[in-house]
């Protein structure tokens, strides 16, 4: 379990982590979404204790990480995929950290093994692909056969065969009864891959729930129409206090009647229906609206 | 196989040789280290052939006593000190620069929270390393230089008193400058500042300080590669005397400190920053 409570880190004036409070459970696969600049890696730095916070603590099982003799048997981390040295070999950068944690070696092959770098342990660091570094970083946080799991951005530069593999991975190890919190900028990552989420945005907190709350309180749902006529239809639903916009191949896509009412009103008017859909608001959507306000960089942003 | 099922069963101990045995691993295994260790002795020891058959060549029938300090001279001059300043201190600011600089050393101090032991550790096994090779490499270097000049007569054995002095300080002075580049690579993370900083402090900094005046004198038996060069400096037969001459305990004491002060710096500022 990880206990996060009032973390705040200013760097000079600007917060970029501020007053930040919640629990990642175990037993979930938690997703830490949040645009980029939201303070995400910051507060995962401060649970790992590389960095220290300017108030606030963060806990792992109840203790602060920078007062372990050794780490990883406690938390597994894979921060950034390029932590590595590009001169040394897969397996001597598995081999130094298990040792330095008292991990029997014959633990660094396997997991290479498991991970698919099997064939390329003894070739530098240097020469792999983003994805490789992923599997690697992915492989170094597994070597304590920890009870907390921390990745930052870990599908980056994962082909599909390795994104697919990589939330098998994290849902066995939730179903295992880990804490595995996973970052992301990107809620479609997170949408297969989480089944609990803590929104930041700015250094706050935006939400901490399931994702189907997540998505049922931040979505507008609209519904998708076709209809014979769909100028006549405008009109009916506008004057019913919708709000319509033509979609593609004269679709109509209306907001702020239910599927049932725009049935009824197309009815009374005897006007023709092909289809009616209602749609609920992806994830993705929910997403941009409830951090629309605290995007850091904003592309085509006037300053 | 699942990889978390291979759990591993008996709950590790936090032992300092498993740190050591850690560092070891990270330090051998970047192909540049064992090749600059390989070609800084060879030039060392090349620098002392050639030494040794100017001093052959140039010998002038008289008491072997006269040629005590010059046999001597001839297996490690300040040509062989630069060497070992650059080897030693280059190496001692790369081994921890090359973590800052590809961001590993965030992943070693998730692996190992306790940073000062982490530090410690790293200066451990660069500190052997560093003495093993130094001691390797003024023990050849004397052996092949003696050798050379034995066909004059003027060769020493180790046991000769002062030659062991000669070869430890020699042997001492690689993982002193080691230490000082370690820690001005923890001060400045950089890899190019760092060196650079590493060899105006070992090399520069003493040609500031004179003899001229008894506080410049002072300062300057205090920096390493002065007190390596009165170290080395075993028969004073014949030499200019220092008007403020430094004693043989205070070359070995300015060793012991700067190791120390060296290793206690960089284990402060690695507590206390945020990586």
């Amino acid at each position: 379990m990880i206990e996060v409570i009032e973390l705040t880190k200013r760097y000079g004036r600007r917060a970029a982590v501020d007053g930040l409070t919640f629990t990642v459970r175990p037993g979930h696969v938690t997703g830490f979404l949040g645009p980029n600049g939201a303070g995400k890696s910051t507060t995962l730095r401060m649970v790992l204790g590389l960095n220290e916070p300017t108030s606030g603590t963060a806990t792992v099982d109840g203790r602060s990480f920078r007062g372990l003799k050794r780490g990883l048997r406690h938390v597994g981390a894979l921060l950034d995929a390029a932590d590595v040295h590009g001169g040394r070999t897969g397996r001597a950068h598995l081999r130094a950290l298990a040792r330095s944690n008292a991990i029997p070696l014959g633990r660094v092959d396997d997991l290479l093994a498991e991970v698919g770098l099997a064939g390329a342990a003894r070739r530098r660091i240097g020469g792999y692909s983003l994805g490789m570094r992923q599997r690697l970083g992915i492989a170094g946080a597994l070597l304590g056969d920890p009870p907390v799991l921390l990745f930052d951005e870990p599908l980056n530069g994962l082909d599909p065969e390795g994104v697919l593999w990589v939330r098998g991975l994290f849902r066995r190890l939730a179903a295992e009864g880990r804490t595995v919190f996973v970052s992301s900028h990107l809620m479609s990552e997170m949408e297969h891959t989480a089944d609990r989420l803590v929104v930041i945005g700015r250094g706050r907190l935006i939400a901490d729930e399931g994702l189907a709350e997540f998505s049922a309180r931040a979505g507008r749902s609209s519904v998708t129409v076709v209809a014979a006529e769909p100028a006549r239809l405008t009109g009916v639903l506008t004057a019913a206090g919708a709000t319509v916009r033509p979609g593609p191949e004269g679709a109509l896509a209306v907001t702020g009647l239910s599927a049932p009412r725009i049935g009824e009103l197309a009815l009374e008017h005897r006007l023709l229906l092909h289809a009616l859909t209602p749609r609920g608001a992806s994830l993705e959507e929910a997403f941009m609206e409830l951090t629309a306000d605290s995007v850091e960089y904003l592309a085509g942003e006037s300053r | 196989m699942s990889p978390v099922s291979a759990a591993t069963t008996a709950l590790g101990r936090a032992r300092f040789r498993d740190l050591l045995a850690a560092e070891w691993i990270k330090f051998w295994s970047l192909r540049s280290t064992p090749w600059v260790l390989l070609l800084g002795a060879a030039v060392v020891v090349l620098a002392a052939v050639k030494n040794a058959t100017y001093t052959y060549d140039h010998f002038e029938p008289g008491p072997a006593a006269g040629y005590h300090q010059a046999a001597l001279d001839s297996a490690f001059s300040s040509v062989g000190a630069d060497v070992v300043m650059l080897v030693g201190g280059g190496l001692g600011a790369f081994v921890v620069v090359c973590e800052y600089a590809s961001g590993l050393i965030r992943a070693s101090l998730a692996a190992v929270p306790d940073r000062r032991a982490l530090l410690l550790a790293k200066a451990a096994v660069l500190t052997g390393v560093m003495l093993g090779w130094g001691a390797a490499v003024s023990g050849t270097a004397f052996g092949v230089a003696q050798a050379v000049i034995g066909g004059r007569g003027i060769g020493l054995p180790i046991t000769d008193p002062g030659a062991f002095r000669f070869v430890a300080a020699a042997a001492l002075f690689a993982p002193v400058c080691a230490l000082v580049g370690l820690c001005l690579g923890v001060l400045i993370r950089h890899t190019a500042a760092s060196v650079v900083s590493t060899i105006l402090v070992l090399f520069f900094v003493p040609s500031f300080f004179t003899d001229t005046y008894h506080w410049s004198a002072d300062v300057a038996h205090a920096l390493p590669f002065t007190a390596w060069r009165r170290l080395a400096e075993v028969d004073l037969t014949n030499q200019r005397v220092s008007p403020y001459p430094a004693t043989v305990a205070s070359g070995w004491i300015t060793f012991a400190v700067w190791s120390v002060a060296a290793v206690a710096v960089a284990a402060s500022t690695i507590r206390r920053r945020d990586h």
